[in-house]
């Protein structure tokens, strides 16, 4: 059997917000579907070495969680287990082709140093008896959860060919609210699995439609504190932000884009007429994209930049449309299924769009193949609404309603994968997915 | 809905006006009406836990105080019809609201230094930034009217909240009718 064995260091997390912020669950993440035949999976708890009785954390564990909740994984209960190896060289094939297991996760955690931890893993595929993955990795305790989710990552890729999303964050915005009159409105940044939820920025008024920068640094979104509708954009890291726009009327629903240079926002000016714009965050210049009597809104970049999806209720109803991201061009209807379409998002490879589709008076999200026009309804809820891509393509994020209140939940793009997410932070809605995190 | 629920407090505009906060183009943070946003990573927690939740201007003890060429009644009409409602995705004033908006731009055409507040919302069907259009729509629809009967630009501006902050909060018609509106807040 031959290792393949590299050395891989624990990315940078981005959004050290406040230092000393526990990590808090505020999310949980449970998979209400999952493929029909999931591989049959064992994470088998890791070795330990070191100066304490119990290593600083459950590695294993977590990655069986993220695997778990993936929808395309079922990991073998613990207690089942008829061995639990730990080294190459305790694994006997035999132990798991019995109990039907497909692939298996070994691995140790030794302590290097007072806060400085190698974990070593190996995957192995049990029926062809070989290793598809063996990777050694440095980390400290604080990083412990991130070094997990990139095992996570490495196992889901490996097996799907699809890029692992565990180690992104979603932001998205909760309302708190003690009377009418009396709320709090909160943007959070928190971990893909709903770990580390941090405040970005708290109201108490609204706040509204945030956007990830491409890099993942900033986030955009729209703030009434002024007792007007404002666009700021904040960097993650330090919490200093930026007004860029705050001109009369509407400031709604800005998008960054692909090169992260401009944004797309929607403004009503003097005359109270919705429009979408370019502005130029290095020189504020300022160009308008849509010239039309009816709400142009929400935005959304192709994946070269080249042009802008919108809503817009020019013919009646509003459905979405296409123009090139410059001034002067003529939009192109691009929904004619149904009689109200909004709120599009772009894929990452630029292939298809996440909509809200209105059918039968419910709201759902769907996927628009813009060739073809095929339209494919993915979620199946009453109110679902902003879909967000994550960074892979794979999966959508979006908000739904659960016994009145606004809770978030996630399905595959292929329709076959659902999750639940459920909150303990009030009313939870407009979630982004991030891209993934740069160093 | 905040001003709604309480006492009118239409008056000489020179109270009015002291207690109006500029639009939209206050420095960040420095809002007077207690909608502060603390980015977070400065201290403890984000601060603004204490949700001030102020109505928009509105200056306390202030009263009616009747105008020219006031008809019985206009008074009563002034303090308690403030909410003009909308059918589903629509913007046309129903013909309802028509007796209202007279009488208030009646007063308004005369006491040329009152300013009028225009909130337009939307119910929570339908997408955020969507809603936000509908409801600016339905601020301009009443901003039209009073505008010709006779108010001036000067006196009114518009804001739009779409679906963020609901006069009711359950997701059936009844509070869905209470939601699409336009509040009109007198400063």
């Amino acid at each position: 059997m031959q290792s393949t064995w590299l050395r891989l260091r624990a990315l940078i997390v981005v959004f050290a917000l406040t230092p000393a912020a526990p990590a808090l669950a505020q999310l949980e993440v449970t998979v209400s579907r999952g493929v029909e035949r999931p591989v049959p999976t064992a994470i088998v708890p890791f070795g330990w070495q070191g100066n304490a009785d119990d290593a600083p954390f459950d590695v294993a564990a977590l990655v069986e969680q993220d695997l778990g909740n993936s929808g395309y994984f079922d990991p073998m209960a613990r207690r089942d287990m008829v061995s639990r190896p730990t080294r190459a060289s305790d694994l006997n094939f035999q132990d798991w082709r019995i109990v039907d297991v497909d692939i298996v996760l070994i691995g140790q955690m030794t302590q290097d140093a007072a806060d400085r931890y190698t974990i070593s893993f190996q995957l192995f595929d049990v029926t062809r008896a070989e290793q598809l993955l063996g990777f050694r990795v440095s980390t400290t305790s604080a990083e412990m959860r991130s070094t997990s989710h990139q095992i996570a990552d490495m196992i889901y890729e490996e097996m799907t060919g699809i890029p692992g999303i565990f180690s992104t964050r979603i932001a998205y915005i909760t309302e708190e609210r003690f009377s009418p009159d009396e709320r709090v409105f909160r943007l959070i940044v928190a971990d893909a699995d709903g770990f580390n939820a941090r405040t970005v920025a708290e109201s108490s008024q609204p706040l509204m439609s945030p956007a990830f920068s491409p890099d993942g640094r900033q986030i955009a979104y729209v703030s009434f504190e002024e007792q007007q509708s404002a666009i700021y954009v904040q960097t993650l890291r330090t919490g200093s932000r930026q007004r860029v726009s705050a001109r009369v009327g509407i400031n709604g629903a800005p998008v960054f884009s692909p090169d992260g240079r401009r944004l797309a926002l929607t403004l009503s000016l003097n005359d109270g007429n919705l429009d979408v714009y370019t502005l130029d965050l290095s020189n504020q210049v300022l160009r308008r994209i849509t010239q039309n009597s009816a709400i142009d809104t929400e935005a959304s970049w192709s994946a070269d930049g080249e042009f802008i999806y919108f809503t817009s209720d020019r013919a009646g109803s509003p459905q979405i449309y296409r123009v090139e991201a410059e001034p002067g061009n003529r939009a192109q209807r691009v929904t004619f299924e149904g009689t109200y379409n909004t709120r599009v998002r772009v894929s990452p490879d630029g292939g298809t769009l996440a909509l809200v589709h209105r059918n039968q008076s419910r709201d759902r999200i769907a996927l628009l193949n813009p060739e073809n026009g095929f339209l494919n309804i993915l979620s199946q809820g009453q109110l679902d609404e902003s879909p967000s891509f994550a960074p892979n393509g794979a999966m959508i994020i979006y908000a739904t309603r659960d016994q009145g209140q606004g809770v978030l939940a996630a399905v595959s793009t292929d329709g076959r994968v659902h999750q639940r997410i459920a909150s303990v932070a009030g009313d939870v809605r407009e979630p982004v997915w991030s891209p993934y995190a740069r160093p | 809905m905040m001003n709604a629920n309480k006492l009118l407090a239409v008056a000489a505009a020179a109270i009015l006006v002291a207690a109006c906060s500029g639009s939209g183009t206050v420095p960040s943070g420095g809002s007077s009406d207690g909608g502060g946003v603390a980015p977070g990573g400065g201290g403890a927690g984000g601060g603004g836990s204490g949700a001030a939740t102020s109505g928009i201007g509105g200056g306390g003890g202030a009263q009616f105080i009747g105008f020219d060429g006031e008809q019985p009644g206009d008074a009563e009409v002034i303090r308690n019809n403030l909410v003009i409602y909308f059918e589903f995705d629509s913007s046309e004033i129903l013909s309802e609201f028509n007796g209202m908006l007279a009488t208030h731009a009646r007063y308004m055409a005369v006491s040329p230094d009152v300013t009028v507040r225009l909130e337009g919302h939307a119910d929570e069907r339908g997408s955020r930034e969507y809603n936000i259009g509908l409801g600016e729509r339905r601020a301009q629809a009443v901003r039209q009217i009073l505008m010709l009967q006779g108010v001036s630009t000067a006196q009114l501006s518009t804001v739009s909240y779409g679906e963020e902050r609901p006069a009711a909060f359950g997701s059936d018609e009844q509070s869905y009718s209470q939601n699409r509106r336009v509040e009109l807040v007198y400063r």
